[in-house]
Protein backbone atom coordinates (compact mmCIF):
# COMPACT_ATOMS: atom_id res chain seq x y z
CA UNK A 1 0.00 0.00 0.00
CA UNK A 2 1.31 3.44 -0.97
CA UNK A 3 2.40 5.21 2.22
CA UNK A 4 -0.01 7.47 4.06
CA UNK A 5 1.08 11.14 3.97
CA UNK A 6 2.88 12.33 7.06
CA UNK A 7 0.43 13.56 9.68
CA UNK A 8 -2.44 11.83 7.90
CA UNK A 9 -3.30 14.38 5.22
CA UNK A 10 -1.71 15.41 1.95
CA UNK A 11 -1.55 19.18 1.98
CA UNK A 12 -2.64 21.10 -1.10
CA UNK A 13 -2.20 24.85 -0.76
CA UNK A 14 -2.06 25.60 -4.47
CA UNK A 15 -4.73 28.15 -5.33
CA UNK A 16 -6.45 27.33 -8.61
CA UNK A 17 -9.12 28.83 -10.85
CA UNK A 18 -11.38 31.49 -9.36
CA UNK A 19 -9.78 31.29 -5.93
CA UNK A 20 -6.38 32.03 -7.44
CA UNK A 21 -7.77 35.03 -9.30
CA UNK A 22 -9.30 36.39 -6.10
CA UNK A 23 -6.07 35.97 -4.18
CA UNK A 24 -4.03 37.62 -6.92
CA UNK A 25 -6.46 40.52 -6.86
CA UNK A 26 -6.29 40.75 -3.07
CA UNK A 27 -2.49 40.62 -3.21
CA UNK A 28 -2.39 43.94 -5.09
CA UNK A 29 -3.56 45.69 -1.93
CA UNK A 30 -1.45 43.72 0.54
CA UNK A 31 1.87 44.59 2.14
CA UNK A 32 4.67 42.68 0.41
CA UNK A 33 7.58 40.69 1.64
CA UNK A 34 10.26 39.80 -0.89
CA UNK A 35 11.69 36.31 -0.35
CA UNK A 36 14.88 34.78 -1.72
CA UNK A 37 15.11 31.66 -3.88
CA UNK A 38 15.40 29.25 -0.92
CA UNK A 39 12.20 30.47 0.71
CA UNK A 40 10.42 30.52 -2.66
CA UNK A 41 11.36 26.84 -3.05
CA UNK A 42 10.02 26.15 0.46
CA UNK A 43 6.77 27.85 -0.55
CA UNK A 44 6.33 25.52 -3.51
CA UNK A 45 7.21 22.47 -1.46
CA UNK A 46 4.72 23.39 1.27
CA UNK A 47 1.95 24.15 -1.20
CA UNK A 48 2.38 20.89 -3.12
CA UNK A 49 2.36 18.73 -0.01
CA UNK A 50 6.05 17.80 -0.03
CA UNK A 51 6.15 19.02 3.59
CA UNK A 52 2.75 17.63 4.65
CA UNK A 53 1.33 18.20 7.23
CA UNK A 54 2.79 21.73 7.17
CA UNK A 55 0.38 24.26 5.68
CA UNK A 56 2.76 27.16 5.95
CA UNK A 57 5.85 28.43 7.72
CA UNK A 58 6.14 27.34 11.33
CA UNK A 59 4.74 29.28 14.25
CA UNK A 60 6.80 29.39 17.41
CA UNK A 61 5.21 26.43 19.15
CA UNK A 62 6.05 24.13 16.25
CA UNK A 63 9.45 25.72 15.82
CA UNK A 64 10.41 25.05 19.44
CA UNK A 65 9.01 21.53 19.42
CA UNK A 66 11.00 20.73 16.30
CA UNK A 67 14.13 22.29 17.68
CA UNK A 68 14.09 20.48 21.02
CA UNK A 69 11.87 17.42 20.61
CA UNK A 70 12.24 16.71 16.87
CA UNK A 71 8.45 16.65 16.65
CA UNK A 72 5.66 19.00 15.63
CA UNK A 73 3.22 20.21 18.25
CA UNK A 74 0.91 17.43 16.97
CA UNK A 75 3.59 14.93 18.09
CA UNK A 76 4.41 13.87 14.53
CA UNK A 77 8.14 13.46 13.86
CA UNK A 78 9.75 16.52 12.24
CA UNK A 79 13.40 17.44 12.45
CA UNK A 80 14.09 20.56 10.37
CA UNK A 81 12.32 23.86 11.15
CA UNK A 82 10.69 25.31 8.05
CA UNK A 83 10.73 29.02 8.74
CA UNK A 84 10.34 32.34 7.00
CA UNK A 85 12.69 35.11 8.12
CA UNK A 86 12.20 38.86 7.85
CA UNK A 87 13.65 42.08 9.20
CA UNK A 88 11.41 44.35 11.34
CA UNK A 89 11.70 47.20 8.81
CA UNK A 90 10.58 44.90 5.97
CA UNK A 91 7.47 43.95 7.94
CA UNK A 92 6.62 47.56 8.76
CA UNK A 93 3.08 47.66 10.14
CA UNK A 94 2.29 44.02 9.46
CA UNK A 95 0.66 42.48 12.52
CA UNK A 96 -0.48 39.02 13.48
CA UNK A 97 -3.77 38.28 11.72
CA UNK A 98 -2.83 40.31 8.62
CA UNK A 99 -2.40 38.90 5.13
CA UNK A 100 0.94 39.32 3.42
CA UNK A 101 1.92 38.92 -0.23
CA UNK A 102 5.14 36.95 -0.59
CA UNK A 103 7.06 37.96 -3.69
CA UNK A 104 10.15 36.67 -5.44
CA UNK A 105 11.90 39.05 -7.83
CA UNK A 106 8.86 41.28 -7.55
CA UNK A 107 6.35 38.63 -8.61
CA UNK A 108 3.67 37.52 -6.15
CA UNK A 109 4.13 33.82 -5.41
CA UNK A 110 1.90 33.37 -2.40
CA UNK A 111 -0.43 34.97 0.08
CA UNK A 112 0.28 34.28 3.73
CA UNK A 113 -1.96 34.70 6.74
CA UNK A 114 0.41 35.96 9.43
CA UNK A 115 -0.31 33.99 12.58
CA UNK A 116 2.77 34.92 14.52
CA UNK A 117 5.87 37.07 14.36
CA UNK A 118 8.59 36.00 16.78
CA UNK A 119 12.25 36.27 17.54
CA UNK A 120 14.71 33.40 17.35
CA UNK A 121 18.17 32.48 18.53
CA UNK A 122 20.20 31.48 15.49
CA UNK A 123 23.02 30.06 17.53
CA UNK A 124 20.61 27.83 19.41
CA UNK A 125 19.07 26.75 16.11
CA UNK A 126 22.52 25.83 14.83
CA UNK A 127 23.42 23.96 18.01
CA UNK A 128 20.25 21.90 17.99
CA UNK A 129 19.78 21.24 14.27
CA UNK A 130 23.38 21.11 13.07
CA UNK A 131 25.03 20.02 16.33
CA UNK A 132 27.60 22.75 15.74
CA UNK A 133 27.73 26.52 15.86
CA UNK A 134 30.71 26.60 13.50
CA UNK A 135 30.07 29.23 10.81
CA UNK A 136 32.17 27.15 8.39
CA UNK A 137 29.38 24.59 8.25
CA UNK A 138 27.40 25.57 5.11
CA UNK A 139 24.02 25.07 6.79
CA UNK A 140 25.04 27.06 9.85
CA UNK A 141 26.42 29.83 7.64
CA UNK A 142 23.04 30.11 5.91
CA UNK A 143 21.23 30.32 9.24
CA UNK A 144 23.58 33.05 10.50
CA UNK A 145 22.86 34.98 7.31
CA UNK A 146 19.10 34.93 7.89
CA UNK A 147 17.07 37.84 9.23
CA UNK A 148 16.10 38.72 12.80
CA UNK A 149 12.45 37.68 12.98
CA UNK A 150 10.44 34.65 11.94
CA UNK A 151 6.96 34.88 10.48
CA UNK A 152 4.64 31.90 10.88
CA UNK A 153 1.34 31.11 9.23
CA UNK A 154 -0.40 29.23 6.41
CA UNK A 155 0.22 30.11 2.78
CA UNK A 156 -1.63 29.85 -0.51
CA UNK A 157 0.50 29.52 -3.61
CA UNK A 158 -0.71 31.65 -6.50
CA UNK A 159 2.23 31.32 -8.85
CA UNK A 160 5.18 29.00 -9.42
CA UNK A 161 8.85 29.68 -9.93
CA UNK A 162 10.10 29.19 -13.50
CA UNK A 163 11.00 25.53 -13.80
CA UNK A 164 13.47 24.50 -16.50
CA UNK A 165 12.92 20.86 -15.46
CA UNK A 166 9.13 20.94 -15.66
CA UNK A 167 8.95 17.70 -17.62
CA UNK A 168 10.81 15.86 -14.86
CA UNK A 169 8.86 17.40 -12.00
CA UNK A 170 6.26 15.34 -10.17
CA UNK A 171 4.54 16.36 -6.95
CA UNK A 172 3.34 13.99 -4.21
CA UNK A 173 -0.28 13.87 -5.41
CA UNK A 174 1.02 12.79 -8.83
CA UNK A 175 3.43 10.12 -7.67
CA UNK A 176 0.77 8.68 -5.38
CA UNK A 177 -1.56 8.26 -8.34
CA UNK A 178 1.28 6.97 -10.52
CA UNK A 179 2.40 4.32 -8.04
CA UNK A 180 -1.16 3.06 -7.73
CA UNK A 181 -1.63 2.99 -11.49
CA UNK A 182 1.46 0.85 -11.75
CA UNK A 183 0.15 -1.47 -9.08
CA UNK A 184 3.07 -0.83 -6.75
CA UNK A 185 2.45 -1.49 -3.07
CA UNK A 186 5.97 -1.13 -1.77
CA UNK A 187 8.10 1.68 -3.12
CA UNK A 188 11.64 2.58 -2.14
CA UNK A 189 12.81 6.18 -2.42
CA UNK A 190 16.34 7.11 -3.39
CA UNK A 191 17.65 10.61 -2.95
CA UNK A 192 20.63 11.86 -4.90
CA UNK A 193 22.55 14.93 -6.01
CA UNK A 194 25.01 13.07 -8.24
CA UNK A 195 25.25 11.13 -11.46
CA UNK A 196 24.98 7.40 -10.78
CA UNK A 197 28.01 5.16 -10.49
CA UNK A 198 28.02 1.41 -9.96
CA UNK A 199 27.82 1.81 -6.19
CA UNK A 200 24.54 3.73 -6.45
CA UNK A 201 23.13 1.16 -8.84
CA UNK A 202 24.08 -1.67 -6.49
CA UNK A 203 22.35 -0.03 -3.54
CA UNK A 204 19.22 0.72 -5.58
CA UNK A 205 19.01 -2.78 -6.97
CA UNK A 206 19.62 -4.37 -3.57
CA UNK A 207 16.61 -2.41 -2.28
CA UNK A 208 14.53 -3.03 -5.38
CA UNK A 209 14.86 -6.77 -4.88
CA UNK A 210 12.46 -6.51 -1.94
CA UNK A 211 9.95 -3.96 -3.20
CA UNK A 212 7.80 -3.29 -6.27
CA UNK A 213 9.23 -0.01 -7.48
CA UNK A 214 12.13 2.39 -7.17
CA UNK A 215 11.55 6.14 -6.97
CA UNK A 216 14.75 7.98 -7.96
CA UNK A 217 14.30 11.53 -6.78
CA UNK A 218 17.31 13.81 -7.46
CA UNK A 219 17.39 17.12 -5.63
CA UNK A 220 17.71 19.95 -8.11
CA UNK A 221 17.86 23.71 -7.92
CA UNK A 222 20.57 25.29 -5.85
CA UNK A 223 24.07 24.02 -6.69
CA UNK A 224 27.60 24.91 -5.77
CA UNK A 225 30.41 25.31 -8.32
CA UNK A 226 31.81 21.94 -9.35
CA UNK A 227 28.52 20.06 -8.81
CA UNK A 228 26.96 18.20 -11.73
CA UNK A 229 24.38 20.31 -13.52
CA UNK A 230 20.79 19.20 -12.96
CA UNK A 231 20.16 18.23 -16.57
CA UNK A 232 23.34 16.12 -16.55
CA UNK A 233 22.16 14.16 -13.52
CA UNK A 234 18.81 13.50 -15.15
CA UNK A 235 20.34 12.51 -18.48
CA UNK A 236 22.75 10.15 -16.70
CA UNK A 237 19.90 8.52 -14.80
CA UNK A 238 17.81 8.20 -17.94
CA UNK A 239 20.70 6.31 -19.55
CA UNK A 240 21.07 4.04 -16.54
CA UNK A 241 17.35 3.29 -16.32
CA UNK A 242 17.06 2.68 -20.07
CA UNK A 243 19.96 0.23 -20.27
CA UNK A 244 20.11 -1.46 -16.87
CA UNK A 245 16.64 -1.62 -15.31
CA UNK A 246 13.62 -3.67 -16.35
CA UNK A 247 10.74 -1.68 -17.80
CA UNK A 248 8.31 -0.09 -15.37
CA UNK A 249 10.17 -0.63 -12.13
CA UNK A 250 11.62 2.88 -11.87
CA UNK A 251 10.12 6.35 -11.65
CA UNK A 252 12.63 9.16 -12.14
CA UNK A 253 11.47 12.61 -11.07
CA UNK A 254 13.30 15.69 -9.88
CA UNK A 255 12.56 17.57 -6.69
CA UNK A 256 13.47 21.19 -6.11
CA UNK A 257 14.12 21.29 -2.39
CA UNK A 258 16.64 23.07 -0.21
CA UNK A 259 19.61 21.05 0.95
CA UNK A 260 20.54 21.85 4.54
CA UNK A 261 23.50 19.54 5.21
CA UNK A 262 22.06 18.74 8.63
CA UNK A 263 23.25 15.11 8.56
CA UNK A 264 21.13 12.85 10.80
CA UNK A 265 18.27 15.30 11.24
CA UNK A 266 18.12 15.82 7.51
CA UNK A 267 18.06 12.07 6.88
CA UNK A 268 14.78 11.95 8.83
CA UNK A 269 13.53 14.97 6.91
CA UNK A 270 14.34 13.34 3.57
CA UNK A 271 12.53 10.17 4.64
CA UNK A 272 9.40 12.13 5.65
CA UNK A 273 9.42 13.95 2.32
CA UNK A 274 9.59 10.64 0.39
CA UNK A 275 6.81 9.24 2.57
CA UNK A 276 4.68 12.12 1.33
CA UNK A 277 5.50 11.07 -2.23
CA UNK A 278 4.07 7.66 -1.35
CA UNK A 279 7.25 5.71 -0.62
CA UNK A 280 7.08 2.94 1.95
CA UNK A 281 10.87 2.57 2.19
CA UNK A 282 13.78 4.97 1.97
CA UNK A 283 17.46 4.29 1.32
CA UNK A 284 19.60 6.08 3.86
CA UNK A 285 23.18 6.54 2.84
CA UNK A 286 26.20 6.35 5.07
CA UNK A 287 26.79 9.94 6.24
CA UNK A 288 23.52 10.92 4.57
CA UNK A 289 23.23 14.71 4.08
CA UNK A 290 26.48 15.16 5.96
CA UNK A 291 29.25 17.59 5.23
CA UNK A 292 32.90 17.63 6.32
CA UNK A 293 33.37 15.65 9.54
CA UNK A 294 30.56 17.23 11.55
CA UNK A 295 28.66 13.94 11.87
CA UNK A 296 29.71 10.38 12.55
CA UNK A 297 29.47 8.06 9.51
CA UNK A 298 26.52 6.13 10.96
CA UNK A 299 24.72 8.88 12.87
CA UNK A 300 22.21 9.20 10.04
CA UNK A 301 21.31 5.54 10.58
CA UNK A 302 21.21 5.62 14.37
CA UNK A 303 18.76 8.54 14.60
CA UNK A 304 16.01 6.41 13.05
CA UNK A 305 15.84 4.40 16.29
CA UNK A 306 14.24 7.42 17.93
CA UNK A 307 11.22 7.39 15.61
CA UNK A 308 9.09 4.27 15.91
CA UNK A 309 6.20 6.20 14.34
CA UNK A 310 7.93 7.59 11.26
CA UNK A 311 5.70 5.61 8.90
CA UNK A 312 8.42 4.85 6.38
CA UNK A 313 10.98 2.08 6.68
CA UNK A 314 14.61 3.12 6.38
CA UNK A 315 16.92 0.80 4.48
CA UNK A 316 20.52 0.92 5.57
CA UNK A 317 22.57 -0.57 2.77
CA UNK A 318 26.30 -0.70 3.10
CA UNK A 319 28.57 1.11 0.72
CA UNK A 320 29.41 -0.98 -2.34
CA UNK A 321 32.71 -1.53 -4.13
CA UNK A 322 33.90 -3.63 -7.04
CA UNK A 323 35.78 -6.79 -6.07
CA UNK A 324 37.98 -8.27 -8.80
CA UNK A 325 37.97 -11.64 -7.09
CA UNK A 326 34.18 -11.75 -6.65
CA UNK A 327 33.84 -10.33 -10.14
CA UNK A 328 31.17 -7.79 -9.31
CA UNK A 329 29.79 -5.17 -6.98
CA UNK A 330 29.72 -6.29 -3.35
CA UNK A 331 29.92 -4.82 0.14
CA UNK A 332 31.84 -5.50 3.35
CA UNK A 333 29.21 -7.92 4.57
CA UNK A 334 29.32 -10.26 1.59
CA UNK A 335 32.91 -10.05 0.35
CA UNK A 336 35.72 -11.88 2.17
CA UNK A 337 38.55 -10.52 0.02
CA UNK A 338 41.21 -8.02 0.95
CA UNK A 339 41.63 -4.43 -0.09
CA UNK A 340 44.06 -5.41 -2.86
CA UNK A 341 41.12 -6.89 -4.80
CA UNK A 342 38.72 -4.03 -4.21
CA UNK A 343 38.06 -1.02 -6.39
CA UNK A 344 36.52 1.72 -4.27
CA UNK A 345 34.44 4.23 -6.15
CA UNK A 346 35.27 7.78 -5.30
CA UNK A 347 32.86 10.46 -6.46
CA UNK A 348 35.67 13.00 -6.47
CA UNK A 349 37.88 10.77 -8.61
CA UNK A 350 35.05 10.16 -11.06
CA UNK A 351 34.39 13.87 -11.31
CA UNK A 352 38.07 14.53 -12.06
CA UNK A 353 38.13 11.86 -14.78
CA UNK A 354 34.99 13.20 -16.43
CA UNK A 355 36.29 16.74 -16.20
CA UNK A 356 39.40 15.63 -18.12
CA UNK A 357 37.15 14.01 -20.74
CA UNK A 358 38.35 10.57 -19.66
CA UNK A 359 35.84 7.73 -19.66
CA UNK A 360 35.76 6.02 -16.23
CA UNK A 361 36.40 2.24 -16.16
CA UNK A 362 33.43 -0.13 -16.28
CA UNK A 363 34.16 -1.13 -12.69
CA UNK A 364 33.11 2.37 -11.65
CA UNK A 365 30.53 3.67 -14.09
CA UNK A 366 28.35 2.22 -16.83
CA UNK A 367 29.66 3.30 -20.25
CA UNK A 368 26.22 4.57 -21.29
CA UNK A 369 26.06 6.74 -18.18
CA UNK A 370 29.55 8.11 -18.79
CA UNK A 371 28.63 8.85 -22.42
CA UNK A 372 25.50 10.68 -21.32
CA UNK A 373 27.55 12.84 -18.96
CA UNK A 374 30.28 13.45 -21.55
CA UNK A 375 27.73 14.45 -24.20
CA UNK A 376 27.43 17.79 -22.40
CA UNK A 377 30.00 20.49 -23.24
CA UNK A 378 30.37 21.25 -19.57
CA UNK A 379 28.63 18.86 -17.20
CA UNK A 380 29.59 20.92 -14.14
CA UNK A 381 28.32 24.10 -12.55
CA UNK A 382 30.74 26.93 -13.27
CA UNK A 383 32.20 29.04 -10.48
CA UNK B 1 16.26 15.68 23.56
CA UNK B 2 16.25 16.81 27.16
CA UNK B 3 17.34 20.39 26.60
CA UNK B 4 13.89 21.84 27.19
CA UNK B 5 11.12 20.62 29.44
CA UNK B 6 8.33 19.32 27.24
CA UNK B 7 4.70 19.31 28.27
CA UNK B 8 3.80 16.05 29.96
CA UNK B 9 0.70 14.57 31.50
CA UNK B 10 0.08 11.52 33.67
CA UNK B 11 -1.50 8.29 32.48
CA UNK B 12 -2.13 5.48 34.95
CA UNK B 13 -0.99 1.95 34.33
CA UNK B 14 -1.18 -0.99 36.72
CA UNK B 15 1.76 -1.21 39.12
CA UNK B 16 2.35 -4.79 37.99
CA UNK B 17 2.79 -3.63 34.41
CA UNK B 18 5.01 -0.79 35.55
CA UNK B 19 7.27 -3.24 37.37
CA UNK B 20 7.30 -5.62 34.42
CA UNK B 21 8.41 -2.83 32.07
CA UNK B 22 10.97 -1.59 34.58
CA UNK B 23 12.55 -5.03 34.56
CA UNK B 24 12.29 -5.33 30.78
CA UNK B 25 14.17 -2.11 30.07
CA UNK B 26 17.12 -2.85 32.34
CA UNK B 27 20.30 -2.66 30.31
CA UNK B 28 18.54 -1.27 27.22
CA UNK B 29 18.76 2.25 25.86
CA UNK B 30 15.52 3.20 27.63
CA UNK B 31 16.19 5.25 30.74
CA UNK B 32 12.69 5.22 32.23
CA UNK B 33 9.36 3.42 32.05
CA UNK B 34 7.77 6.62 30.72
CA UNK B 35 10.27 6.77 27.88
CA UNK B 36 9.52 3.17 26.96
CA UNK B 37 5.75 3.60 27.15
CA UNK B 38 5.95 6.74 24.99
CA UNK B 39 8.02 4.87 22.40
CA UNK B 40 5.67 1.90 22.23
CA UNK B 41 2.52 4.05 22.17
CA UNK B 42 3.83 6.16 19.31
CA UNK B 43 4.49 3.02 17.31
CA UNK B 44 0.99 1.68 17.94
CA UNK B 45 -0.81 4.99 17.42
CA UNK B 46 0.97 5.50 14.08
CA UNK B 47 -0.10 2.02 12.94
CA UNK B 48 -3.73 2.74 13.87
CA UNK B 49 -3.67 6.08 12.05
CA UNK B 50 -2.22 4.39 8.98
CA UNK B 51 -5.14 1.98 8.79
CA UNK B 52 -7.68 4.83 8.63
CA UNK B 53 -6.23 6.80 5.72
CA UNK B 54 -7.92 7.35 2.36
CA UNK B 55 -6.57 9.56 -0.45
CA UNK B 56 -8.45 12.85 -0.65
CA UNK B 57 -8.50 13.05 -4.47
CA UNK B 58 -11.72 13.68 -6.29
CA UNK B 59 -12.23 11.82 -9.57
CA UNK B 60 -11.62 15.13 -11.33
CA UNK B 61 -8.25 15.58 -9.55
CA UNK B 62 -7.30 12.07 -10.50
CA UNK B 63 -8.17 12.58 -14.17
CA UNK B 64 -6.15 15.80 -14.24
CA UNK B 65 -3.16 14.00 -12.73
CA UNK B 66 -3.47 11.00 -15.05
CA UNK B 67 -3.58 13.29 -18.06
CA UNK B 68 -0.35 15.02 -16.99
CA UNK B 69 1.37 11.70 -16.24
CA UNK B 70 0.46 10.45 -19.72
CA UNK B 71 1.65 13.66 -21.33
CA UNK B 72 5.02 13.39 -19.57
CA UNK B 73 5.38 9.75 -20.57
CA UNK B 74 5.11 8.25 -17.09
CA UNK B 75 2.08 6.20 -18.13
Amino acid sequence: MVSKPHGGRLVDRVARGRRRELLLDEAKELPRLEVGFDRAVDLEDIAHGVYSPLEGFMVQEDYLHVLYDMRLSTDHPWTIPIVLDADPEELGDVREGDDLALTHRGRVLAVMRVEEIYGWDKREYARMVYKTTDPKHPGVAKIYGMKELLVGGPIDLVDELPNPLERYTLWPAETRVLFRERGWRRIVGFQTRNVPHLGHEYVQKAALTFVDGLFINPLVGWKKPGDYRDEVILAAYEALVKHYYPRNVVVLAALRMNMRYAGPREAIHHAIVRKNFGCTHFIVGRDHAGVGDYYGPYEAWEIFQEFPDLGITPLFIREAFYCRKCGGMVNEKVCPHGDEHRVRISGTKLREMLRRGEKPPKTMMRPEVAEAVMSFDNPFVEA
Amino acid sequence: MDERKGKYTTVSIPVTLYNRIKKLIEGTGFTSVSQYVTYVLREIVAAHEEARYEEPFTQEDKERILERLRRLGYL
